[in-house]
């Protein structure tokens, strides 16, 4: 799973109301080397919930030097958007869960894989 | 012509069929046959200078095909178009299929349909094998997706080649991806029920591209009990628990696929859908509307004398307010709409009236 995913991912349990960000536990993580595209990553920015993603870094120690805030003017901004791109695409959680920050509820993550199902007494 | 044809040039000659297949001497014959044009230049099979095409039109429909073509065509080669991503994707040679993989030539008319761009973002909730998604990151989208089913997300379970009984190591979405050279596009896939969506209230998609289940070679399934199953035994939570599902009605399907794009694609973003249809009750009526999305068309292919599908491709032109998501219910065309829930009791209803020799069994819960 990567962290574009997760950024945009939310529980569903039943009655939880802030079900998003879900809290990373991993178990195995892995960084790839995926090709950098500048624009891709300026289109993203806008979408993404910005201190969940510098969250989710911290927690897989994956943050490295990404600002707590948006930098202005991002979109010419190489350096930055290199290391956004490297949080958003090149770092994957390839073993571990997503918790559920309401109801504590965890959803597995296998082969890099996360399984949203709820068991037919959670729906 | 006779720029292209005087005695220093080379040139060569290709005959394309279009719906029949023509043997390599029947070919020949093609083109001896236009020995009475003025060539005036060699023949030059590897490096022609000049190009000429001749194109026959056996018509559209694959179990009629004429003796002699309808049409025939005769010109001079400029360029081509992107025909040949027909060939070179296709699903025969694919690393990972299903029985449902959608055919190259319709993902890329697709993708097209979607207006699918470098860049985008992509969502297939139906993803299946990803075959939808190798076309469009074809074209420069990242890609996602999710499917109910476990087992194909990981690409674990029977082939579906006929020499081939389990899958191997190699097949998944993402290998397919890899096979093309596009694997940079692949962002995840998921398991996730498309009926409980998992995403944060927000336009994320550029696009949603899917072919929904149609309960006939896979079953529609939902995550729920079944009334009359009451709770669930204490040792059910294993690690590896696959949810019991429950049959998902067609026509919830395509209303909680379009409230699903209404709410999660950018403004001006598409919805590209198979809609299956029984024919002979089949009106325009039929296809579900949404007050957020402008149906832009609606494309017909025969499936058989008495289904078909539709290509339905929508833009979402509104932001959704809470009511839209209910504005269907007092809509007219809600009722006509139900009748898609007994398009599986009808295509098997007539299967089963027509005393056929064909031995194709369909399992109520395949792949």
């Amino acid at each position: 799973m990567k962290l574009l995913t997760h950024n945009m991912l939310t529980s569903h349990v039943k009655g939880v109301i802030k079900g998003f960000p879900l809290i990373i536990k991993a178990t195995e993580v892995k960084v790839n080397e995926v090709e950098f595209n500048p624009e891709f990553v300026s289109r993203m920015i806008p979408k993404l919930e910005w201190n969940a993603l510098v969250q989710a870094a911290e927690e897989l120690g994956q943050r490295q030097d990404l600002p707590g805030e948006l930098v202005p003017d991002f979109e010419k901004n190489e350096e930055f958007l290199k290391k956004v791109h490297r949080v958003l695409l090149e770092v994957e959680v390839i073993e571990g869960c997503l918790k559920c920050p309401e109801s504590g509820r965890e959803f597995p993550i296998c082969k890099g894989i996360p399984n949203m199902l709820l068991n037919e007494d959670e729906v | 012509m006779s720029p292209y044809m005087h005695k220093d040039s080379t040139y060569r000659i290709s005959v394309y069929t279009f719906n029949k297949t023509l043997q390599f001497a029947d070919r020949i014959k093609k083109i001896n046959a236009l020995e009475y044009l003025p060539f005036e230049g060699t023949v030059s099979l590897k490096n022609p200078q000049h190009i000429f095409c001749l194109l026959e039109d056996y018509g559209t429909d694959p179990n009629s095909i004429p003796e002699h073509p309808n049409y025939i065509y005769f010109g001079r080669w400029i360029a081509d178009g992107q025909r040949e991503l027909i060939r070179s994707h296709s699903v025969k040679d694919r690393h990972f299929i299903g029985n449902t993989s959608m055919d190259a030539g319709l993902s890329f008319i697709m993708a097209n349909h979607a207006k699918v761009k470098e860049n985008d973002l992509v969502f297939d909730p139906f993803v299946g094998t990803g075959s939808l998604l190798v076309a469009c990151s074809h074209f420069g989208a990242y890609v996602c997706g999710t499917d109910i089913d476990y087992n194909t997300i990981h690409g674990k379970g029977r082939s579906s080649r006929k020499n081939q009984k389990w899958r191997g190591p190699d097949e998944n979405i993402r290998a397919n991806l890899r096979q093309y050279g596009t694997e940079k596009m692949y962002v995840d896939v998921m398991v996730s029920d498309a009926s409980k969506p998992v995403w944060r209230e927000a336009a994320l998609f550029d696009a949603i591209i899917t072919d929904p289940p149609y309960g006939i070679r896979e079953s529609t399934r939902r995550t729920g009990s079944h009334k009359d199953i009451t709770k669930p035994l204490d040792g059910m939570y294993v690690e590896s628990h696959v949810p019991v599902s429950r049959a998902y009605h067609l026509s919830d399907i395509f209303t909680d696929l379009l409230n699903f794009s209404a709410r999660h694609l950018v403004m001006g973003g598409r919805l590209v859908y198979w809609l299956p249809v029984y024919r002979p009750e089949y009106c325009d009526e039929m296809v579900p509307l949404h007050p957020c999305l402008q149906l832009i068309s609606n494309c017909e292919q025969t499936l058989s004398s008495h289904t078909s599908r539709r290509l339905v491709t929508m833009e979402k032109i509104k932001e959704p307010e809470d009511l839209d998501s209910l504005a269907h219910v007092s809509d007219p065309r809600f009722t006509l709409y139900q009748g898609h829930n007994a398009f599986r009791e009808k295509y098997f209803s007539r299967l089963n009236k027509r005393a056929s020799k064909d031995n194709t069994k369909y399992e109520a819960n395949g792949e």
